[in-house]
């Protein structure tokens, strides 16, 4: 028995993605993006914003529901995301209730890091059917 | 003393949401590709589900009221948690109302911690179209003598 969606992976993360997400987001924040801000606040370099992670796991969601299927989405930043970071979006079926589904959702880097969990709430009926691909079905 | 926040107004801009799109990897996909959009029924770009938090934070004073909770500049704030509810598709073109609320605000580790919740309502013409909660986590720092 498997629940698990197939694992969504993500480029490598780069200081150019970091500059672009700030002006593209509005989050201005030099901690990211800011090699001597984020020195001088104590850190060895930047580090990718927490809602760019989130956005990831957006993305990953609609990989797998397809735009408009996502009823709720809800994280927790648990570990840093640096750059070099290579990220991939995890996410098991945990309960079907009638016309929605609750996942669960991570985000691990290479070395298995957690750097978000999370939890989301689709439409079942956008959920991908693996035995649709069962020619034996 | 009721701590509030200001609502704030914000049109999605559909140069706005393509760049969003595309930053966090979108390609041909009905947030950033018009054609793609409007064969999918919708009237403009789809924003990306996390793209209301780019709406909230675009009101420079939407954490002002951080000040009258008592924290002060020289404190870290951190991004502990983001949740969305999604009760309507928002598209480029569509001006939202932001209404912010403060949550709970929780002092943690015997007060080295503060947690507070920022809650949103997102409107468009009145109808509720998303609701955002927000918790950050302040790291308090000792009041220099």
């Amino acid at each position: 028995m498997s629940d698990a969606l197939p694992p969504f992976a993500l480029p490598a993360v780069t200081r150019t993605t970091l500059a672009l997400f700030a002006g593209a987001s509005g989050d201005h924040n030099p901690i990211h993006i800011d090699l001597d801000h984020a020195r001088a606040a104590g850190y060895d370099d930047v580090f990718a914003h927490g809602m760019l992670s989130m956005a990831w796991l957006g993305r990953a969601l609609e990989s797998w529901v397809g735009p408009t299927h996502v009823r709720d989405l809800g994280v927790r930043f648990v570990h840093l995301t640096h750059v070099g970071d290579v990220p991939t979006c995890h996410a098991v079926v945990r309960e079907v209730d009638g016309d929605v589904a609750h996942l669960d959702l991570e985000i691990r880097l290479a070395d298995g890091t957690v750097t978000v969990t999370g939890r989301a709430v689709v439409d079942t009926d956008a959920l991908p059917h693996p035995s649709k691909e069962n020619p034996h079905e | 003393m009721t701590v509030t926040v200001p609502p704030s107004t914000f049109t999605v801009e559909r140069g706005r949401v393509r760049l969003f799109a595309q930053v966090i990897g979108e390609r041909g996909t009905v947030h950033d590709d018009l054609d793609v959009a409007r064969a999918a029924g919708h009237p403009d770009l789809l924003v990306p589900p996390t793209f209301f938090y780019s709406v909230e934070i675009e009101d420079p004073e939407g954490f002002a009221f951080l000040a009258d909770l008592g924290v002060r500049p020289d404190e870290t704030i951190l991004h502990g948690e983001q949740r969305f509810t999604y009760l309507a598709d928002v598209h480029a073109g569509d001006t939202l109302l932001v209404e912010p609320r403060v949550g709970s605000v929780q002092p943690k580790k015997g007060g080295a911690m503060l947690m507070v919740e920022r809650l949103s309502e997102f409107r468009r013409d009145g109808e509720l179209v998303a609701r955002g909660t927000t918790t950050l986590v302040i790291l308090r720092r000792e009041e220099s003598a």
